[in-house]
C-alpha cells in the first residue's frame, strides 16, 4: 500500500552564502495529483525542487519519497528514487540525436534487462526503441533528429520522454510554459493531465495564474523563500492567489494612456531581411512608429521578430529596403551610431541569457558599457553616473540585490532582465526597441515593466513592442501588427480587434495587408517622399 | 641504393618519425572529449619517456618499457586530474606546468643519471624489439608500399591500433557516449546520473598513459641517447595539440593527420637524397635553404590552425565545454 504523499518535505533550509533561498519549508505532494509551486522570482521555487533533483543539498531538513525518509546526493539519486525533473533551461547535448540524448542515462528502462554486448554497444535499433516507447507514452519523435535543430517545445518533449523512458513517477517541470505558444501549452497540459491519469505525481513551477488554476489539483505558495500554505485550487481564484503569492494586493489592470498623435518617427519600409541561414526572415516589410505611440508585434515564434528587431539595431544585414528615424535612413549605420540616435534595443531571447548584458560584470559596470562614451574629455570610467544610474534602476525596477556591484549572474533571472530594461531606459531613447522583456517574469516585475514602458510612452517615446501573450498585446498597445513567416498580415487598432482575430492572422488565415485599398504600415504623413510603385 | 629505395624509405620514416605525434594526439582527444584542455602533452610525454626507457632498459624488456611509460604518464595525469577536477583549478595555467614540471623531472633524472645513463644498444632485447620490423603477411610483399607502410616495429603497429580502438570506442561504445556527452554539456550528463568526476579522471588518466608511450618511442627513436640540452619531446607535444584541431578531434583523421605532417616534416632530411634521386622532378628541393625545413614543422602547424578556424565553426566537432570545470551547484 503506497503512503499517502509520493513527496513530503520537512524543514527544509538552503542557503548561497549570507541568502537564505529556503527557510523551514514543509510541503506535501499526494499521490497521482498536480500539485502547482506558485511564488515569484526569486521566491525559491527552483532552488526547493533541485534538491529533490540532486543538483543541491539541502542545509538541514527531511525529505521522505512514498513515507519513506531519503537522502538525495546526486541526480543518481534522484532519479533512482523515481523522481525525473524538466529543467527550464534544457538539460540537453545539443549535437546529439534525440535517441542518444536519452540512451546516455544510466541504464536503459527495462532495467538492465538485456544483456551483454547491447549495454556497452550503440546499435541502431535504440533509434527504433527510443521511437516505441515515445509511441506508448504518446508521443511522436523523429528519433534521429539532433537537438539543435529542434524548436523550443520539441526539445521539452524530448525532455519530458527522457523522464518517462527511466520510469519516473514523479514529475517536476521548473516553467514549462515559458517558452511555449498558445497551442503548445494545450498539448502540454493534455500531456500532464495523461500522466496524472497513469497515476504519477507531477508538480509544475509557474507564476501563471490562469494556467495554475487551469491544470492543477492543489496550490503550494512560496513567498521569498518562506512556505506560506498550500490552498485546493477548486476553492481559489486569481485574486486569492495573488494575494499569497505577493502578501498584498495587486492592480491586475494594464494601463494604456493614450495622447497626442505625433509625427512618424521610424518608418520601414519595404524591409527584406535574411536569417542566419541565409533564408528571408523578413519579407518585404512596412509599418511606422510614432511618437508616444506602442505599436505591438504579434506572431508566432521565430516569424521573423529576431530578425526585424537586429536589423533596426544595426546589428544584421538588410537585403533591401528602407528605415527612416525621423527622416533619416539609418540602413548601413553602426549600432553606436543608431544607438546615438536615440533607437535602443532590448532582446531578451527564449533562454534569457547573454543578450546584452555581461554577466561576470556588476550592475555598474554594464550601465557603463553602453554609456562609456559620454565622458569624451576624460580617458577614464565615469563610474560616478553609472552608479547613480544603477542605483536608480535598482529603486525605480524593484531589482532585488544586495548591491549595485554583484555580478548580474548572481540575480535571479527577473532581475537580470529588469536590469537590461533599465539600462535602455536609463539611455534616454527616442525609439525602444524591446522584444519578449516580461520572458518568464512574475506578475508584479511584469506589470511594473509594463507601467514603465507606458510611461515612456508618455513622454513621446516611440514604442516597438515584441510580444508572446496576446491579452498584454491587447491591453498595453495602441496598434498591433501581426506577422506570419516574415510577412505583415495587417496592422490592427488594438481596441477594435479581437484575440481570435489576431490567432487567424497569425496563422496567415487572415490577410488585412492589403485591406480597404492601402498597404497597411503606410503612414499618410510619412517623412518618405518617393512613392513606391 | 637505386631511386626507388630512395622513394621507399623516404615513405618509411614518414611514418617511423611521426607516429609518435599520433600518440600524443589521441591521448589528447580523449582528454579533450571530456571537455579538459590538457595543454601538458609535452610534459607528460617527456615522463612517459625517461620512466619507459629506464625501466625497459633496467628489465630489458620492450613490453615492459611500454607498459611502464603508459603508467608513470598515467600517474603524472592525475595530477591534472586532482588539480582541475577536484580542486576546480584553471585548465590552461596548470597544463602549461604540467609542462614545466615534466620536462624538468626528464632533465633532473636525465641529469643525476649521467654517469650511469644506460645505452640502448646493450639492452639487446629492447633494442631488437624496437629495431627489428614485424611483417605484416602478404601486404609487406607488395613492392614499394610493402617496405614502407607493413614492415614496422611494434610501437607503430600499437599506435594505429589505439587510435583505431579509440575512435571505435568513441563512436560505437555507451561510455563513449557518456564521455562526448560530458564534454558538450556536463549539467545535461550530470543529470542523467553519470558519475562526471569519474569519466574525467579515468580518461585524463587513460589520454596521459597514451602520450606517455608515445614519448617512449620518441626516445627509441633517437636511440635512447640523453644528451643534457634537448628533450627528447623536442615540442612534438605541442604539434599534437594543434594536430587535435587538424583532426577535429577524431582519432580516425589523427591517423591521416599525423601522416599528411609527417610527410613535410620528413622532408627536412630527405630533402638532398630526393634531389640526388630525382634530380629532374626533386631538383628544386635541394636549392631550398635548410631552415626552411626546420621551420616547415611550425609554419604548417600555423597553416593548419589558420585553415581549421576558417573551416565552418558548426562543423567543428570540438567539445562545447571545452576548458570549463563543471560545479553541479553553480547558479
Amino acid at each position: 500500500m503506497a503512503a499517502e504523499y509520493a513527496i513530503e518535505l520537512r524543514n527544509i533550509n538552503k542557503s548561497f552564502g549570507s541568502v537564505a533561498a529556503n527557510k523551514n519549508i514543509n510541503l506535501t505532494v499526494k499521490q497521482g495529483e498536480i500539485l502547482a509551486l506558485l511564488g515569484e522570482n526569486g521566491s525559491g521555487k527552483t532552488t526547493l525542487m533541485n534538491m529533490l533533483s540532486g543538483i543541491y543539498k539541502p542545509d538541514s531538513g527531511q525529505i521522505f519519497v512514498d513515507g519513506k525518509e531519503v537522502v538525495i546526493n546526486s541526480p543518481e539519486d534522484s532519479k533512482k528514487l523515481g523522481i525525473g525533473m524538466v529543467h527550464q533551461h534544457f538539460k540537453l547535448v545539443e549535437i546529439f540525436s534525440a535517441a542518444d540524448n536519452i540512451w546516455l542515462g544510466a541504464e536503459p528502462g527495462d532495467g538492465g534487462k538485456k544483456a551483454g554486448l547491447s549495454r556497452v554497444l550503440l546499435k541502431k535499433e535504440r533509434y527504433d526503441e527510443i521511437a516505441r516507447t515515445a509511441e506508448q507514452f504518446g508521443f511522436h519523435i523523429d528519433p534521429k533528429k539532433p537537438v539543435q535543430a529542434m524548436s523550443v517545445s520539441e526539445k521539452q518533449t524530448l525532455e519530458i520522454i527522457k523522464v518517462l523512458y527511466y520510469g519516473a513517477k514523479i514529475v517536476i517541470l521548473d516553467e514549462p510554459t515559458a517558452v511555449l505558444t498558445v497551442q503548445e501549452i494545450e498539448k502540454l497540459f493534455d500531456i500532464l493531465r495523461k500522466m496524472k491519469a497513469q497515476g504519477r505525481s507531477i508538480i509544475i513551477i509557474s507564476h501563471k495564474l490562469n494556467e495554475v488554476l487551469e491544470i492543477s489539483d492543489r496550490v503550494a505558495i512560496l513567498r521569498k523563500g518562506e512556505y506560506i500554505g498550500t490552498v485546493e485550487t477548486a476553492e481559489t481564484d486569481q485574486e486569492a492567489l495573488t494575494e499569497l503569492m505577493m502578501g498584498k494586493k495587486a492592480d491586475l489592470n494594464i494601463r494604456r494612456t493614450k495622447i497626442e498623435k505625433k509625427n512618424p518617427l521610424l518608418e520601414i519600409r519595404d524591409l527584406t531581411v535574411k536569417n542566419d541561414e541565409g533564408a528571408i526572415a523578413i519579407d518585404h516589410v512596412n509599418f511606422y512608429v510614432r511618437g508616444g505611440e506602442m505599436l505591438g508585434v504579434a506572431g508566432i515564434a521565430g516569424c521573423g521578430q529576431k530578425e526585424l528587431c537586429e536589423a533596426i539595431a544595426g546589428l544584421r544585414k538588410i537585403e533591401s529596403g528602407m528605415m527612416n528615424h525621423n527622416g533619416e535612413s539609418i540602413v548601413g549605420l553602426s549600432p553606436q551610431k543608431i544607438i546615438e540616435m536615440g533607437i535602443s534595443m532590448s532582446f531578451i531571447p527564449e533562454d534569457r541569457l547573454g543578450m546584452g548584458l555581461a554577466p561576470s560584470l556588476s550592475i555598474t559596470d554594464n550601465m557603463i558599457l553602453k554609456k562609456y562614451k559620454n565622458n569624451r574629455l576624460s580617458p577614464l570610467v565615469d563610474r560616478k553616473t553609472a552608479r547613480r544610474d544603477a542605483q536608480e534602476v535598482i529603486d525605480e525596477l524593484e531589482v532585488v540585490t544586495p548591491s549595485a556591484e554583484i555580478p548580474v549572474r548572481r540575480l535571479s533571472g527577473g532581475n537580470v532582465q529588469k536590469v537590461l530594461l533599465g539600462r535602455e531606459i536609463k539611455s534616454e531613447p527616442n525609439v525602444l526597441i524591446t522584444a519578449y522583456p516580461v520572458r518568464g517574469l512574475d506578475i508584479n516585475s511584469s506589470y511594473t515593466i509594463y507601467r514603465i514602458l507606458d510611461d515612456l510612452k508618455q513622454k513621446g517615446v516611440g514604442i516597438l513592442f515584441v510580444g508572446e501573450d496576446l491579452d498584454v498585446l491587447l491591453a498595453l498597445c495602441d496598434k498591433i501588427m501581426v506577422l506570419c513567416h516574415g510577412k505583415v498580415m495587417g496592422v490592427v487598432h488594438a481596441s477594435k480587434t479581437t484575440k481570435e482575430q489576431l490567432g487567424l492572422m497569425m496563422t496567415g488565415v487572415l490577410d488585412l495587408s492589403e485591406a480597404n485599398g492601402k498597404t497597411a504600415g503606410i503612414a499618410k504623413d510619412s517623412n518618405i517622399k518617393e512613392v513606391q510603385p | 641504393m637505386n631511386r626507388l629505395d630512395v622513394f621507399t624509405l623516404f615513405l618509411f620514416n614518414i611514418v617511423v618519425y611521426n607516429i609518435p605525434l599520433l600518440y600524443g594526439t589521441v591521448g589528447e582527444i580523449i582528454i579533450e572529449k571530456s571537455g579538459s584542455l590538457n595543454l601538458g602533452v609535452e610534459g607528460i610525454m617527456a615522463v612517459g619517456a625517461i620512466f619507459g626507457y629506464l625501466v625497459g632498459c633496467y628489465t630489458n624488456s620492450l613490453a615492459v618499457g611500454i607498459l611502464t611509460s603508459f603508467i608513470c604518464a598515467g600517474l603524472f595525469g592525475i595530477v591534472f586530474a586532482v588539480l582541475t577536477v577536484t580542486m576546480q583549478a584553471n585548465q590552461n595555467v596548470t597544463g602549461l606546468t604540467m609542462t614545466t614540471f615534466g620536462v624538468g623531472l626528464f632533465f633532473f633524472i636525465g641529469k643525476g643519471l649521467s654517469g650511469s645513463w644506460p645505452v640502448m644498444t646493450q639492452y639487446a632485447s629492447v633494442n631488437d624489439g624496437f629495431k627489428n620490423p614485424i611483417l605484416i603477411p602478404l601486404l609487406s610483399k607488395i613492392p614499394v608500399l610493402g617496405k614502407a607502410f607493413f614492415s614496422h616495429n611494434i610501437l607503430v603497429y600499437l599506435g594505429i591500433l589505439i587510435a583505431v580502438g579509440v575512435w571505435f570506442y568513441m563512436n560505437k561504445t555507451k561510455a563513449g557516449l557518456r564521455l562526448r556527452a560530458i564534454g558538450e554539456n556536463p549539467a545535461a550528463a550530470d543529470s542523467m546520473g553519470i558519475n562526471i568526476t569519474l569519466y574525467k579522471y579515468v580518461h585524463i588518466i587513460l589520454g596521459s598513459g597514451i602520450m606517455g608511450i608515445g614519448g617512449y618511442y620518441m626516445g627509441l627513436n633517437l636511440g635512447g641517447s640523453f644528451e643534457g640540452s634537448n628533450c627528447w619531446i623536442n615540442g612534438y607535444g605541442w604539434i599534437a595539440v594543434a594536430l587535435v584541431i587538424f583532426a577535429n578531434w577524431s582519432t580516425a583523421k589523427a591517423i591521416l593527420g599525423t601522416l599528411v605532417f609527417g610527410f613535410f616534416n620528413t622532408l627536412q632530411i630527405y630533402s638532398g637524397s630526393l634531389a640526388y634521386a630525382f634530380p629532374k622532378a626533386l631538383g628544386f628541393l635541394s636549392k631550398v635553404p635548410p631552415q626552411l625545413y626546420q621551420a616547415l614543422p611550425f609554419i604548417i602547424t600555423a597553416i593548419v590552425l589558420i585553415l581549421t578556424s576558417v573551416r565552418k565553426s558548426n562543423k567543428s566537432a570540438q567539445p562545447a565545454a571545452l576548458g570549463l570545470n563543471y560545479y553541479r551547484e553553480e547558479r
